[in-house]
């Protein structure tokens, strides 16, 4: 027999409200309220620590269905503060699932609310613009529910980086890899991982804060910097880092905040878009190659393309890809040093894999500036705790590291 | 780069006739191809047989051939059009397989090469690769893709032996066949033996494929386009509930895909993008299938169509991505990022579609026009049809399909059945149309989702969903009475997908109660939008649907609006040609000034566009979701809406009443007259009144009223069951016996027809437009068929090929009278049988009817257009005034300087073993126009467009004629042997015809085979003969001579004629075939010609 479940409220900061039902964790979670439409890979979004302090709606009704399973994690444990879904999936069929979404985050602590009109609520995100909001299993008064998100902390000039980045240095081996690669960890995919050691890196990820100069002692053959939460202009530890590292001449690919942060590095200004981009089927041209790729988006704040054409810090920079949609940047490199990012997310997950040969294009730029000869570090660091060396999800062969790995709801 | 500037004209192939497998699909992707391209500025030339479709209507190309998709008859539209000197394309991706196969045989026949003619869209090196199984095969190893194991036979032997390699149960296709004909699956060497001879039969090239069996595996769909950048995208997955083992076009289908991680998800586009590579499509829409192992995730490719398909209609349609347009603007040089997404209209193409809402798709049979068939689903397509719904969560999208298909249910109610577990086990293990409601009581039995998706191979997550049908419906029937309902169960209820009437079902009570209640509650559906995006951006095209939601979106309108109801699922009886009616009716209205709404559920129709009317509502034809669109429309402004149920056949007929009665406007002729031409009392009385004869008959309420009728009039009587499309349950008898027979199966419908039935009176069709005032007679079209066989099976002719002015005048006379008496305003189609110079009503319907197409088609006059305006209030003389209407019509005009014949095409191919002796019950799917100068070419043209009647020139002739017809018979027969036909003939024929100084040989009756000679049968399973001639003598159903001669000729598609009439028009068309060059011309020169005669000065 159908048993009404308990109530839950999504309340803006505007006061909007919608009414819906718990289906997760119960409580009280404030955060920036974002959509995504990506038809698949709730569970790659959940665990993304992009989207830290977030709560997220994903606009395809159906969520669960194919449940959870450890090697789709991005990080150890759900990284978004909230899940606002149509439908809730009370079971799930995958040969591949380990867990059920209810319970993956109900193990996490996350709050969810489930048979909310979401469509109603990304329209309001398209014309109000990303605000913050409380998801509420107690508070289903909503102006009870609507103090406690007026006093919650604004996205804008959040430094997040900090909150989400690993807490000391670790190695992921990657047997004779040819290229040392240190990752600023700014809140790291470990789809990222996966794909640098694919790429032939041996990969040394270091706290968000680390100094540069402590990192160009270890002699990288190149620099990566991470996807990341939060507002690009209060990570200035991450621009000021990366211009000590273009300054060293060392080979550096960016992605997401990266991207950003190496934007502000050479002289650009960053922005908030009014409700970000997030999803799995944004057309990005590649303005050299005249090719579109269809990515992956995850960005709240993105690169004042004008502001690119003016910045001059280290020699001319160039537009690499914009979105055909609006015309947001989405790419950038550097015409007179070793440096080139991208806004979007070529190691997907979730999403369309046209832009992963970028992690390639990353190994010949090293190659080209003549590194890749050691292939151990200077000093070694800890043992990755995160058993990320498995490069296709769901092949056939078992993930190196899969049950060692603290995967969300296990 | 834009558009390509090195070429002027653009050929467009259609797909021909509706057949099983390749439906109203195809005008759709046609329709939208042509648009784009003239409005890119190219000349657009068309060839496609079929009148009923929207593509052929001569707005939508510069030169419109309706000639047969034959390799002979394009091939000389080619060099016509060559002529003009113009840099000439061909585009063979929109008609289906039918385009393609052309198309590789115009390559073959080197007519490409010879006038300079280059094929666009997809090589001819692709279409080869993704045909041929093994070649396919071999191309998916190289880039690291696995298909299912498999071989190719030319011959039963070798068959055999890849079978015993294989293993059972292995799969067998036809080569280069549509929607899977000749093909299954086979567990034993008795199934394996027939399916190889079939497919072996059906293959154009004698070849059959034994594939490794992926029964239970999931199925999944790619769709994927490619520009000449190699730039990809899918724009939509699709997910078949049924898993493999089922053909697609038969299953139910979900979009997006409901149960792939996106790990699965990226392996299978990726697969796909690597397919499209391979095969070479180099520019267009592909589609892609996959069979996935639910317990490993192993992946193998099924096949993959170069082309555009009916996969890529139900996608364009659940995506608002229009895959058929973009197609043709990426044949012709445009890349994906240079093409604007229309309903955004601010971002581009280059994209692939989100969606916020699930679709189901749920196919339409019609196995009760065929009970001889085995209704077992496997890989051979013999749905007819199907309906699309939209809502937000899957168990919505369903329940709105399901009331959707118009089968008489109204969803999932757990009826119990009565069947034991065993049965219901067996239910569950073996896919048929039903496999869904035996889901549903298993389910209601409670039996675990586990056991259910063991034994019907639906992914666990599908089974869970229809569990939680099963408990809401628990829920509800525990509360005992509506009235005990609260709001959160209803509203629950309603959100999946619960229809009032499914809810009052449940209760016992009436659909306006739970209306009511549900009111009450303050429980209303909402509008959404199809937007491809999900939101991100504002939409500008109104594509919505209903669900119970928070907010609606409907714009607010101050214009006059109307509201056109459409057709609803193909089905035999009701096809495209009301599809046709709808769209010009919205074009018409749309041409005036008025904002059009259309209301309906086939996906794969035009008037499904949403580029067709203003507003399109996805939704499905009941008097609940139509109500709830006209709610929402008067709430969006304005109160001056009006409806129109007079295009879309019976099914917005049939609600019209209902709507009424809530206060909607119908437009047009009332709903209490169009009653009154159905109803067989009211409407004889109406016709006495008139001093108008109609054949004696009777309605009758009980089995002795029937009989005294029948006693009255005499015998042979026609019977049929009032309110009837399509002739269900139509038969002729002879006596007393046979009229007891009918009435025991027949009764349980309500009130029976019993009317004379005219012997070999000649059936004319009347369609006209009647404004209140005066009569606009749009054609007046004569049967081949006599009286007899159903109207929509039969070939007919217009104009009317015996009549003589004098007649033609009684029948506009007639027509005039009764559409003022039945006070129509708009169209009305009467039906007349001429019998020894007196003219019968047989009856009338005061809506569009089957024919408007084929009419407008064969005298350029839109009728439908006409009659929507009349409906709106214009008048013929406004009309005419405007240069829609011409001066004169078919009854004023003079006689038109050509013919036009329009065919029926019947699915026996599809259905072994069913006999194909037509008769008055309607059992053909599409048509198809011949159009000439002379009768005779005409004829053979449409006969050539079938398909599967194309008249020989020279060869073998079997005869055998019922002892009525022979006397008639026996010079057209002398006819064909002076042509040099060689005559094959039963005894008595012989006998007969030898006497006449015919030279017949004898060969034994298929009854006569324990004689040991050579029987017809064997002579036609040799390939001896190449055209039957058997009039029926009585005998139906397996083992009669007839029935053995005409499956036989069915199975290898020989022609089979089975009326004298129709007989003496293929000798005519023969002697037309044979007597020199058959010229091709477009339907506008035959328009322009038409013009002329309907411009001329009415006479006085």
């Amino acid at each position: 027999m159908i048993a009404r479940p308990p109530r839950a409220v999504l309340v803006l900061e505007d006061g909007e409200m919608f009414a819906g039902e718990a289906f997760a964790a119960a409580g009280t979670a404030t955060g920036e309220v974002v959509f995504n439409t990506s038809l698949t890979g709730y569970q790659e979004v959940l665990t993304d620590p992009s989207y830290h302090r977030q709560l997220v709606a994903m606009t395809a009704p159906h969520q669960g269905n194919y449940g959870t399973s450890d090697q789709d994690a991005e990080a150890t444990s759900v990284q978004a503060a909230g899940f606002i879904v149509r439908s809730a999936s009370r079971t799930y069929s995958n040969w591949r699932a380990t867990g059920g979404l209810p319970e993956t985050l109900a193990a996490a602590g996350v709050v969810g609310i489930s048979e909310v009109d979401t469509r109603r609520l990304a329209r309001h995100i398209r014309s109000a613009g990303a605000m913050r909001a409380g998801i509420s299993t107690e508070l289903v008064d909503r102006d009870a529910l609507l103090e406690v998100v007026r006093a919650a902390p604004p996205m804008a000039g959040a430094d997040l980086a900090r909150e989400v980045t690993t807490s000391r240095v670790y190695d992921v081996d990657t047997p004779d890899a040819p290229f040392r690669v240190v990752a600023y960890d700014f809140g790291i995919k470990r789809s990222i991982l996966r794909l640098l050691a694919a790429a032939g890196c041996a990969v040394r990820v270091v706290p968000a804060t680390t100094a540069a100069e402590r990192v160009l002692a270890w002699e990288p053959d190149g620099v990566f910097c991470s996807n990341g939460p939060g507002d690009p202009a209060a990570v200035t530890y991450g621009s000021a880092a990366i211009a000590t590292v273009l300054g060293a001449e060392v080979p550096l690919f960016g992605i997401c905040l990266g991207h950003q942060l190496l934007g502000r590095a050479l002289g650009a200004t960053t922005y908030k878009l009014p409700f970000g981009h997030r999803g799995t089927n944004q057309p990005v041209r590649d303005q050299v190659r005249g090719t579109v790729e269809i990515s992956t988006h995850n960005h709240g704040f993105a690169v004042d393309n004008a502001s690119l054409a003016r910045a001059d810090r280290f020699g001319a920079v160039v537009v690499s890809h914009v979105n055909l949609n609006d015309g947001v940047n989405e790419g950038l490199r550097c015409a007179d040093a070793p440096a080139f990012s991208v806004q979007y997310h070529p190691e997907a997950a979730p999403g369309p894999h046209d832009g992963r040969h970028l992690f390639g294009e990353f190994a010949d730029l090293m190659r080209r500036c003549g590194r890749g000869r050691s292939t151990t570090w200077p000093e070694p660091g800890a043992a990755s705790p995160l058993g990320v060396v498995d490069m296709e999800p769901g092949s056939a062969s078992p993930p190196l590291d899969g049950k060692r790995s603290r995967g969300a709801g296990t | 780069m834009p558009a390509r500037s090195d070429i002027d004209t653009v050929l467009v192939l259609g797909s021909g006739p509706i057949v099983i497998g390749q439906a109203c699909e195809f005008d759709y992707s046609g329709a939208q191809a042509c648009k784009a391209l003239r409005r890119e500025g190219y000349r657009v030339v068309l060839v496609n047989s079929n009148p009923a479709t929207i593509m052929t209507d001569p707005a939508f190309a510069d030169a419109t051939y309706v000639e047969p998709l034959t390799v002979e008859m394009v091939s000389k539209v080619i060099a016509r059009e060559a002529a003009r000197g113009e840099r000439m394309a061909l585009l063979p991706t929109l008609g289906g397989q039918t385009g393609l196969n052309v198309a590789m045989d115009l390559a073959a026949a080197d007519v490409l090469e010879r006038h300079g003619v280059e094929q666009i869209g997809a090589g001819l090196e692709s279409i080869a690769l993704a045909e041929d199984r093994r070649q396919f095969a071999e191309v998916m190893g190289e880039i690291g893709l696995e298909v299912a194991r498999c071989g190719e036979a030319r011959d039963l032997a070798t068959a055999r032996t890849l079978a015993e390699q294989l293993g059972f149960p292995v799969l067998v296709r036809s080569s280069f066949t549509l929607g899977g004909a000749g093909s299954g699956v086979a567990d034993d060497w008795e199934t394996f033996e027939r399916l190889v001879t079939e497919g072996l039969d059906a293959s154009p090239i004698g070849q059959v494929q034994i594939d490794e069996s992926l029964l239970g595996w999931k199925e999944y769909e790619l769709e994927v386009m490619r520009d000449h950048a190699d730039n990809c995208v899918v724009v939509c997955t699709i997910e078949n509930l049924d898993p493999m083992g089922v053909h697609t076009g038969d299953s139910i289908t979900v979009a997006p895909a409901m149960t792939l991680s996106d790990v699965e998800f990226q392996r299978l586009r990726n697969a796909s993008f690597a397919v499209l590579r391979r095969i070479g499509v180099t520019t267009g829409g592909s589609n892609v299938q996959f069979a996935v192992d639910p317990a490993t995730g192993r992946v193998r490719v099924v096949e993959m169509n170069p082309r555009v398909s009916r996969s890529s209609a139900l996608a364009s349609k659940a995506t608002g991505f229009p895959i058929a347009k973009i197609a043709a603007l990426l044949a012709v040089g445009y890349r994906l990022d240079e093409i604007a997404n229309d309903i955004t209209g601010e971002t581009l193409a280059a994209f692939e579609p989100s969606i916020d809402y699930v679709v189901t798709k749920i196919p339409r049979f019609n196995f009760e026009k065929f009970p001889e068939v085995d209704g077992r689903l496997t890989t051979r397509m013999r749905s007819v049809g199907e309906v699309m719904a939209i809502g937000r969560t899957f168990t919505e999208s369903l329940g709105k399909a399901l009331r959707s298909l118009e089968d008489g249910s109204v969803g999932l109610v757990g009826a119990a059945d009565g069947r034991s577990d065993a049965e219901l086990d067996a239910a569950l293990r073996t896919p048929t149309a039903t496999r869904l409601q035996a889901v549903d009581a298993a389910l209601a039995r409670g039996w675990p989702t586990e056991r259910v998706a063991a034994l019907t191979g639906y992914d666990p997550w599908f089974c869970d969903q229809l569990l939680q049908i099963v408990e809401l419906r628990r829920a509800l029937r525990a509360c005992e009475t509506l009235a005990n309902v609260d709001r959160w169960l209803l509203r629950r209820a309603k959100r999946a997908g619960f229809g009032d009437q499914m809810i009052a079902r449940l209760f016992g009570v009436d659909e306006v109660d739970v209306r009511r209640r549900r009111r009450e509650l303050d429980i209303h559906p909402v509008f959404k939008t199809v937007d491809t995006c999900a939101a991100e951006f504002a939409a500008t095209t109104p594509y919505h649907y209903s669900t119970y939601e928070d907010t609606t979106e409907v714009a607010h309108s101050d214009r006059p609006r109307i509201m056109i109801l459409g057709s609803g699922p193909n089905r035999i009886g009701q096809g495209i040609e009301f599809d046709y009616c709808c769209v010009h009716a919205v074009q018409a209205l749309s041409d005036a000034g008025y904002e059009t709404i259309m209301v309906n559920c086939n996906p794969e129709t035009v008037s499904t566009d949403y580029d067709t009317a203003d507003r399109l509502y996805f939704e499905p034809l009941t008097v609940e979701d139509v109500l709830a669109v006209h709610d929402a429309e008067v709430a969006a402004g304005g109160t001056d809406i009006g409806v129109m149920v007079q295009f879309g056949g019976q099914t917005p007929l049939k609600l019209a009443k209902a709507l009424a009665a809530e206060g909607v406007r119908i437009l047009g002729t009332a709903p209490e007259a169009i009653d009154r031409a159905e109803d067989r009392g009211r409407f004889g009385e109406l016709l006495t009144d008139l001093a108008i004869r109609q054949p004696e008959g009777g309605i009758a309420a009980t089995h002795d009223d029937a009989l005294a009728v029948a006693n009255r009039i005499g015998f042979p009587v026609l019977l049929r069951p009032s309110y009837v499309l399509g002739g269900r349950a139509m038969a002729i008898v002879y006596d007393v016996d046979q009229l007891r027979q009918w009435l025991e199966v027949n009764a349980a419908e309500g009130a029976v027809l019993v009317d004379r039935f005219l012997e070999s009176a000649v059936e004319l069709d009347v369609d006209a437009v009647y404004d209140g005032t005066e009569v606009f007679i749009g054609g007046i079209t004569e049967h081949i068929e006599e009286a007899g066989v159903h109207s929509g099976d039969s070939a007919c002719v217009l104009p009317p090929f015996t009549l003589g002015r004098a007649q033609v005048s009684v029948l506009a006379d007639q027509t005039a009278m009764i559409a003022d008496a039945l006070h129509t305003r708009g169209l009305i189609n009467i039906q007349f049988a001429l019998r020894d110079e007196v003219t019968l009503v047989l009856e009338a319907n005061p809506r569009a009817s089957r024919t408007t197409p084929f009419v407008s088609k064969a005298t350029g006059v839109p009728l439908a257009k006409l009659a929507a305006r009349v409906m709106a209030g214009a008048t013929l003389a406004e009309l005419r005034a405007e240069g829609l209407a011409p001066p004169l019509d078919m009854a004023t005009a003079p006689s038109l300087p050509y013919t036009a014949v329009k065919e029926a095409v019947l699915p026996f191919n599809r259905f072994p073993g069913v006999d194909s002796r037509l008769g008055p019950e309607m059992r053909s799917t599409g048509e198809v126009m011949g159009i000439d100068e002379q009768f005779g070419v005409a004829f053979a043209k449409s006969q050539a467009g079938t398909g599967a009647m194309v008249l020989p020139e020279k060869g073998t002739v079997f005869v055998s004629i019922a002892n009525r017809d022979k006397r008639a018979l026996i010079f057209p027969v002398k006819r064909l042997a002076d042509l040099g036909f060689e005559i094959l003939a039963t005894e008595g024929t012989a006998a007969t015809l030898r006497r006449s100084g015919v030279a017949a040989q004898v060969v034994a009756k298929f009854s006569e085979r324990a004689g040991g000679g050579t029987t017809v049968v064997d002579r036609i399973e040799a390939g001896d003969v190449d055209l039957v001639f058997n009039t029926p003598r009585g005998g139906i159903g397996p083992r009669a001579d007839g029935y053995e001669i005409r499956t036989a000729a069915v199975r290898h598609g020989i022609p089979c004629i089975t009326t004298l009439s129709g007989i003496l028009a293929a000798i005519q068309g023969i002697e037309a075939l044979r007597g020199g060059t058959v010229g091709v011309r477009s339907l506008q020169e035959f328009h322009a010609e038409a013009r002329r005669g309907l411009d001329s000065e009415r006479p006085v």
